[in-house]
């Protein structure tokens, strides 16, 4: 371990501000890159789902209405 | 040797790609949470400081796997977008559209560490040198990559446009690569190159590159995540997506 103790560490040599900046923006982004993608492909399999679900009935209509045609 | 391509054009095809691909994605969220901690462990509790930029010099170990990463899923993804436009194969557009976006992240996480690397170094945020121009293109390339795409309705012909701007794109990699030595720029020279020992510690070498590893691994499970969506998204006609989202119980071919 390189660093004497925490404040030293988060003090990075008066460079804080940047390296904490540069690693904060960094993990928010590739926390919120899988986060979105996983929220996105639920509704777009509901949204499917939904979609199917709709196509089948009307299937399921139309082939009790036909015969009486 | 046969049977060999018979196995790529399976797995070339998105029906066959999908199921595969979801049995990856947790192999390679481990792997970039195995390289990762390592590398920042590293990197930030393990590597002395530097003799010349003190600890600021830390930036490295993000900055250098987001440039890396930038770049190197650009070729891959004018790679597949160039083997769609030779082959039509389906998956190629889908796995180029499936890039952009993490491309155009490190791309962005490139230039905003490399700002905040700057300004204790150099004493600016920014400097329109060749190394930092070259990359903010690299930047618009990706966005406009994204931008083209999504502005064409129908996704074959948004596959050729895409890649027919991802391949003329390609022409700024190296530009990006070998700006520092091309030029005289404010940026330093490569930290590590192919043809020379590396200009700098062993141990910080090892968290670089366990970093780069990170990125690298989180690149392939959030694009493979992607890939699988934009597959359900564009073959929501076929027989396979509606097998695949069938409700338990019930047949896909049911009517």
């Amino acid at each position: 371990m390189y660093w004497n103790s925490f404040s030293e560490f988060m003090a990075m040599g008066n460079h804080g501000v940047y390296v904490w900046g540069s690693v904060g923006v960094m993990a928010i982004l590739m926390l919120l890159e899988p986060v979105l993608l996983i929220q996105s492909r639920k509704n777009l399999i509901a949204r499917l789902k939904r979609q199917f679900r709709a196509e089948r009935s009307d299937a399921n209509t139309d082939r009790k209405t036909s015969p009486q045609r | 040797m046969g049977n060999k391509l018979i196995n790529i054009y399976r797995f070339a095809s998105p029906q066959a790609f999908y199921p595969l691909a979801g049995k990856m994605i947790p192999w390679f969220w481990t792997l970039a949470a195995i390289f990762g901690i390592a590398g920042l462990y590293i990197g930030f509790l393990v590597a002395p400081t530097d003799a010349q930029q003190g600890e600021g010099y830390r930036i490295i170990f993000l900055h250098v796997p987001a440039s890396w990463l930038s770049m190197f899923i650009y070729l891959v993804m004018a790679f597949w977008a160039g083997l769609g436009l030779g082959f039509n194969f389906r998956l190629s557009g889908m796995m180029a559209s499936a890039l952009a976006p993490t491309g155009a992240l490190f791309a962005f996480l490139s230039l905003w560490t490399g700002a905040l690397w700057g300004k204790p170094m150099w004493g600016t945020w920014w400097v329109w040198d060749a190394r930092l121009t070259s990359e903010l293109i690299l930047l618009f390339l990706y966005v406009g990559f994204i931008a083209l795409q999504s502005s064409i309705d129908d996704p074959r012909r948004a596959d050729k446009a895409g890649a027919i701007l991802a391949l003329v794109g390609v022409v700024n990699i190296p530009i990006i690569y070998f700006s520092v030595k091309w030029w005289n720029t404010l940026h330093q020279g490569s930290s590590v190159s192919l043809t020379k020992s590396p200009s700098m510690a062993v141990t910080m070498l090892w968290g670089m590159l366990l970093c780069a590893l990170g990125c690298w691994m989180y690149s392939i499970a959030v694009a493979l995540m992607r890939v699988r969506s934009i597959m359900l998204e564009r073959e929501r006609h076929t027989d396979w997506v509606r097998a695949e989202l069938a409700e338990p119980g019930e047949h896909a071919g049911q009517e």
